[in-house]
């Protein structure tokens, strides 16, 4: 009798983040899928067989797939000895390399795209490679945007491993190989997993990258629904492109789910420890991956700083002041506070909805709570997996009559860019609930402690970590976001990026370089403030 | 008891919710709701691209004249403005649309989404750019602008070479591995180039005669094809500072920009017979909740005050002919003397095939 109430508050408490899921994502994209497949009200399936059966589409499906592969499996590869170095050794600036790693991951691809280009044109240092406008740019690109998923998701929960596992087994003769291969990874699988879905899914839908790198050679399933949406109203082949993308999202679902036992070890706050002899190879995987991430970064920053041939930060000063021509223009500081008020409402949003599904998906129960609770965990995760001009079209088509009538509303941005973060949030939060021990939790209960007092006394002290991570994750998500902003109903009062954009598009030496400007800014505040973050401690959390 | 206890922690996490969030979001939106008391309708709802851009002051003058209150909404591209204009027909997004170019307006008009006689007070100068088998004049023209082929004078003049000159010159091998241009695919002023390149040589067989044809010889000749206007124009154009290609496709308004400091002369000239005229419309929606505020925004957009900001803002000549252009532009942003044009409703027809035969010779 007990048990129908127990299950109460959760059904009750995921109504809350499957309402919002619901009415801003399933909602849009199910009418953009209505519009598509069922125009006249009858389902016509004969035209999807005729679109997904062309060649050219499988041609897209193909290039799409395995670009995204090969992006993600150098991603891991490279994201999780570097997780480690910056994570779990003591590094001089180890807290400002987290930062610099994070900072490609909110920088606007139009200008990344033209430093990285600027390295690998003929002309180019990096000219003699041959690369420019190839498959290898453009995956180096994704790499390049998305090592921060890995590295921060991996990373947190490195730092928590009880490090006197791995010593039990090297005192009972195992070789650091052993120790790595049989303890740490499998205790970090979940993490990498789960971070190597992320960036699949990011890779698998990115857009910029794939036109700014290939050049317009290249089409991804998400270039081409694009075309097919903005270019020519083909609604019917774009809808048939969108189930593609939703069978391959949840297939792999399906399949990560599987793969991520539901178990951590038990963790303990980080030590930190010298890099030792044997860390020689990580440090050197670190380095190369710290060199690549900032070929670029400074590659922006120089551009900024070089005006008419000489060094100076005339860029710099100029965003401050309006032009003198009278055009449209907000002063940086503007755009800066637009942008971090945004961002504030779409963590707070993110983290509250985040923490709510990460506590439902990290309790134990029966095996039917269990599954239902990885559903769960992958529902959310699809926004991520759907093309963002599916869901902005579908907006305007669904949301259209009160009482959701929310076009052009100022909530559609935060909201938008939460539903984004929302399984970065899960994904750093859930695995470090699921490792505290229930017997903790039991030993306390049973001394009388409240649920609230458990879990601030039991639950919060294992889990602030992921939790100030994911709070800076879901900032640089909402400070990087781009797509979305298109909703904003006020371009007098632009985001950041989009100030950024609105100056790379104009022509002119003096824009170009104020766009950057823009975006070295932007790049600077998102580390900083990311950084800041993680060195919140609330009082009473153990100190490390 | 459990109930209720289960009843207030999800009452706590909502509360908190919309009590954290209200704390921003809410000083953005100042719109309140109004009562339908029988008074003609204040707001006015403008969908535009995004690149709109005008100055504040002329926003609040306007404003002020008609007591109107002006919400401009950017919509994407003008591709991606027209397409959602269409979609949302039966519940428009806005009272006026800005920013549909010749090359997506007669979608507009086959869709039905205008009201006729959108202009009320046509400077006489813009009749000349209103959209053919537009009879109903539901499009008023705003302003227009010429994309066309650029190149880096200072460039030559270093390297010796002679310019190119025509769209030809292109192939030959002097400018091997000199140009670069937008994808017609996902860039209008890239779409506006193949749209050229259709004018100047028929619509061909696969074969080698017709645009096709131009455009494998312009590829085997190292063209190179850029994902949007911003990675040609900034990325690989010499001009630019960083780039190592000194022909460009971009608009005849961009040599003005590479002015430098100090100097009196731009760097770079545009090609005036590559170029192809691209017009951009407004227009009422049909079944907007304001039409008479919209079309006082369409007058608007081709009053004198607003066709003289064109140029600084937006990088587009104005379609009135008397109004005052700015300096350098006066001097240096010269208008095609025959730009090429293609028929709007064979655009239309034929948008998709097209892109589909550039896309294949492009990425061959």
């Amino acid at each position: 009798m007990d048990r129908h109430h127990v299950r109460l508050t959760p059904v009750l408490l995921a109504a809350l983040p499957l309402a919002v899921l619901g009415v801003f994502f399933v909602l849009p994209v199910g009418e953009m899928l209505r519009l598509g497949l069922a125009p006249h009200g009858r389902l016509d399936l004969g035209g999807v067989v005729g679109t997904l059966t062309r060649p050219r589409v499988v041609r897209v499906l193909w290039f799409t797939v395995w670009a995204a592969a090969a992006a993600t499996v150098v991603t891991v590869a490279l994201g999780v000895p570097t997780a480690y170095a910056l994570h779990r050794l003591r590094l001089p600036g180890s807290a400002l390399l987290r930062g610099v790693v994070t900072a490609p991951f909110v920088l606007p691809t139009v200008v990344v795209g033209v430093a990285f280009r600027g390295l690998l044109a003929p002309s180019g240092p990096l000219g003699g490679l041959g690369l420019d406008g190839t498959p290898v740019a453009i995956i180096a690109a994704l790499v390049f945007f998305n090592l921060s998923v890995v590295v921060r998701t991996v990373g947190p929960s490195w730092a928590g491993l009880d490090p006197r596992r791995g010593e039990a087994a090297a005192a009972l003769g195992a070789t650091p190989w052993q120790v790595l291969r049989t303890v740490t990874l499998p205790a970090l699988r979940p993490a990498a997993v789960s971070s190597a879905m992320v960036v699949f899914l990011f890779c698998a839908t990115a857009f910029g990258v794939v036109l700014t790198m290939g050049g317009g050679r290249y089409s991804t399933v998400e270039t081409e629904i694009y075309y097919l949406t903005t270019q020519l109203l083909d609604l019917p082949a774009a809808a048939a492109l969108s189930v593609l993308q939703l069978a391959v999202v949840v297939g792999l679902l399906a399949l990560t789910g599987r793969a991520r036992p539901g178990e951590q070890s038990d963790r303990t706050a980080p030590v930190l420890r010298r890099p030792r002899r044997s860390d020689a190879p990580v440090l050197a995987v670190t380095a190369v991956v710290l060199a690549f991430v900032v070929a670029p970064l400074a590659a922006v920053l120089v551009r900024s700083l070089r005006v008419d041939g000489a060094w100076s930060t005339a860029r710099f000063a100029a965003l401050e002041r309006p032009p003198e021509d009278g055009t449209l223009r907000v002063p940086l500081s503007q755009a800066l506070e637009t942008s971090l008020r945004v961002a504030v409402d779409a963590t707070l949003l993110a983290m509250v909805l985040g923490l709510v599904v990460a506590g439902l998906t990290a309790r134990g129960g029966s095996r039917r709570w269990r599954r239902l609770r990885s559903a769960l965990d992958g529902v959310f995760m699809l926004p991520l997996g759907v093309s963002a001009v599916t869901v902005g079209f579908g907006l305007l088509v669904a949301l259209d009559t009160p009482p959701l009538d929310l076009r052009g509303s100022p909530w559609l941005v935060p909201v938008a860019q939460a539903l984004v973060a929302l399984p970065l949030v899960v994904r750093l939060v859930a695995p470090a609930l699921r490792s505290v021990d229930p017997r903790l939790r039991e030993a306390a209960a049973s001394l009388g402690a409240r649920p609230s007092r458990v879990l601030g006394t039991v639950d919060l002290p294992l889990v602030w970590r992921p939790v100030l991570s994911a709070t800076g994750f879901a900032f640089a998500v909402s400070l990087g976001e781009f797509g979305a902003t298109s909703f904003l109903a006020r371009p007098d009062d632009p985001t950041l990026p989009v100030l950024v954009y609105q100056l790379v598009s104009r022509p002119g030496a003096e824009s170009f370089g104020a766009g950057l400007a823009a975006a070295v800014v932007l790049g600077l505040v998102t580390s900083v403030v990311v950084v800041a973050v993680e060195r919140l401690r609330p009082p009473g959390v153990g100190a490390f | 008891m459990r109930t209720t206890r289960s009843v207030r922690v999800v009452a706590a996490v909502l509360t908190s919710t919309a009590a954290l969030a209200a704390c921003s979001v809410s000083t953005a939106d100042d719109e309140a709701p109004r009562k339908d008391s029988g008074k003609a309708p204040t707001k006015v709802v403008l969908a535009t691209h995004d690149s709109w851009a005008m100055p504040k002051p002329l926003v609040r003058q306007f404003e002020k004249d008609t007591g109107l209150d002006l919400v401009v909404v950017p919509n994407g591209d003008a591709g991606q403005l027209t397409n959602k204009l269409v979609l949302t027909k039966d519940a428009p997004i806005a009272d006026a649309v800005y920013g549909m170019d010749n090359t997506f307006a007669s979608r507009a008009l086959d869709a039905g989404i205008l009201a006729p006689d959108a202009a009320t007070d046509q400077p006489s100068s813009a009749d000349a750019y209103d959209l053919p088998g537009d009879s109903r004049h539901a499009l008023a023209p705003v302003d227009w602008g010429d994309v066309c082929v650029n190149v880096d004078d200072a460039w030559f003049r270093k390297d010796g070479r002679p310019e190119p000159r025509t769209l030809d010159d292109l192939t030959e091998p002097a400018y091997k591995g000199l140009f670069s241009t937008p994808s017609a695919a996902t860039s209008s002023p890239g779409f506006a180039f193949l749209l050229t390149t259709v004018a100047a040589y028929g619509d061909g067989d696969t074969g080698e005669g017709g645009w096709q044809g131009y455009w494998k010889k312009l590829m085997a000749n190292g063209a190179r094809v850029a994902g949007s206007w911003t990675d040609a124009y900034e990325g690989d154009f010499t001009a630019s500072g960083e780039g190592d290609r000194p022909i460009v496709l971009s608009y005849n308004s961009s040599p003005p920009f590479t002015i430098p400091k100090g100097g009196t002369k731009p760097t770079t000239s545009a090609l005036l017979d590559t170029c192809f005229r691209q017009v951009e419309y407004a227009g009422v929606l049909d079944g907007a909740k304001n039409p008479d505020g919209a079309h006082e925004v369409v007058a608007w957009l081709q009053s004198r005050a607003v066709q003289e900001a064109l140029p600084d803002n937006m990088y587009v000549f104005p379609v009135d002919a008397d109004a005052t252009l700015p300096a350098a532009w006066a001097k240096y942003a010269e208008p095609a003397p025959k730009p090429y044009s293609v028929d709007p409703g064979t655009v239309a027809a034929d948008r998709d095939t097209w892109i589909r035969e550039w896309t294949d010779i492009t990425s061959g």
